[in-house]
C-alpha cells in the first residue's frame, strides 16, 4: 500500500515547497490504484494556496481547481490519489489540523518539511476511517 | 432527462466504485437526491443530519460553485456534469 512515484515528480513537488516557502505550497497527485491498494503517481498538479489570510501554517486548495483536474484526470483514465503540501520549518508530520481538514479517505496526504528554504523530509500518510472516526497511516513512499 | 454526476475517489465505496452515476433531475438538489435514493449508503456522507449538504462537500455544476448559483434550485440538463468535490486543506 505504499505510494510510488518517479523521482522528477518526487523532486518537483519537494521544490514546490521551496519555492513558496515560507509558505506553504500544495498540489495534488493523479494517478491510478493498483491491484495491491498501492497508488501510482502519474502527475502532480501544483496549486495555488488560498489561504492567504496565513499562508505560513494554511493551505487549501480551491475546490473549482480540484473539479478541473479531476475532470482532465479522468479523461486521461487516472483519478486524483492522494495531495501533498509543505510545513515550513515544520516537522513533516500530519497535524491536528491536516486531519481535521482531511476528507479523501483512501487517498495519500503528502507532507514535505521546508527549513531555510530547503526541503528536508517528506513523508506520505493514508487517510483512513470514516469522516466521524477517522485517522492517518505512515506509509512508505516508493521513488523510482 | 439523464444528468451525469462525477464521484470522487472517497466517495466511491458507497457508489458501487462507479466513479460517474447517471440520474435523471431537473435541478442539482434533485440530482442529489436521486443519487442517494440510488446509493443510499452515500446519504451520510454527502449530508447532515438537517438535510443539508455536509460543510466540506462542493458541489459543483460544470465550472460553477452551486452557492453561487441557486443552490440546490439549481436547473440541470443533460449536456451539464455535476462533480462532488471534498475540500482539500490543512496546515502546520
Amino acid at each position: 500500500m505504499a505510494l510510488r512515484i518517479q523521482k522528477k515528480l518526487f523532486e518537483l513537488l519537494r521544490l514546490h515547497g521551496e519555492e513558496t516557502y515560507p509558505h506553504e505550497c500544495c498540489g495534488v497527485l493523479v494517478g491510478e490504484f493498483d491491484e495491491a491498494d498501492g497508488r501510482v503517481v502519474r502527475s502532480a498538479v501544483k496549486c495555488g494556496n488560498t489561504r492567504t489570510d496565513s499562508p505560513e501554517n494554511r493551505y487549501h486548495i480551491s475546490p473549482a481547481e480540484l473539479v478541473r483536474i479531476q475532470r482532465e484526470a479522468a479523461l486521461a483514465g487516472h483519478d486524483i490519489v492522494g495531495f501533498y503540501h509543505s510545513h515550513p520549518d515544520c516537522a513533516a508530520e500530519a497535524s491536528s489540523t491536516d486531519l481535521a481538514e482531511a476528507h479523501w479517505t483512501g487517498c495519500s496526504y503528502v507532507i514535505t518539511s521546508v527549513e531555510n528554504r530547503k526541503a528536508v523530509v517528506t513523508n506520505s500518510f493514508l487517510l483512513r476511517g470514516t469522516e466521524e472516526a477517522k485517522h492517518f497511516d505512515d506509509k512508505v513512499i516508493e521513488v523510482y | 432527462m439523464p444528468i451525469k454526476v462525477l464521484i470522487p475517489t472517497p466517495l466511491r465505496p458507497y457508489t458501487g466504485k462507479q466513479s460517474a452515476v447517471e440520474v435523471t433531475a431537473q435541478t442539482v438538489g434533485e440530482a442529489l437526491n436521486n443519487l442517494v435514493a440510488q446509493h443510499p449508503d452515500l446519504r451520510k456522507h454527502l449530508f447532515a443530519e438537517d438535510g443539508k449538504l455536509r460543510s466540506f462537500v462542493n458541489v459543483y455544476l460544470n465550472d460553477e460553485d452551486i452557492r453561487y448559483l441557486a443552490k440546490d434550485a439549481t436547473p440541470a440538463t443533460e449536456s451539464d456534469t455535476i462533480t462532488i468535490v471534498p475540500s482539500v486543506a490543512g496546515g502546520v
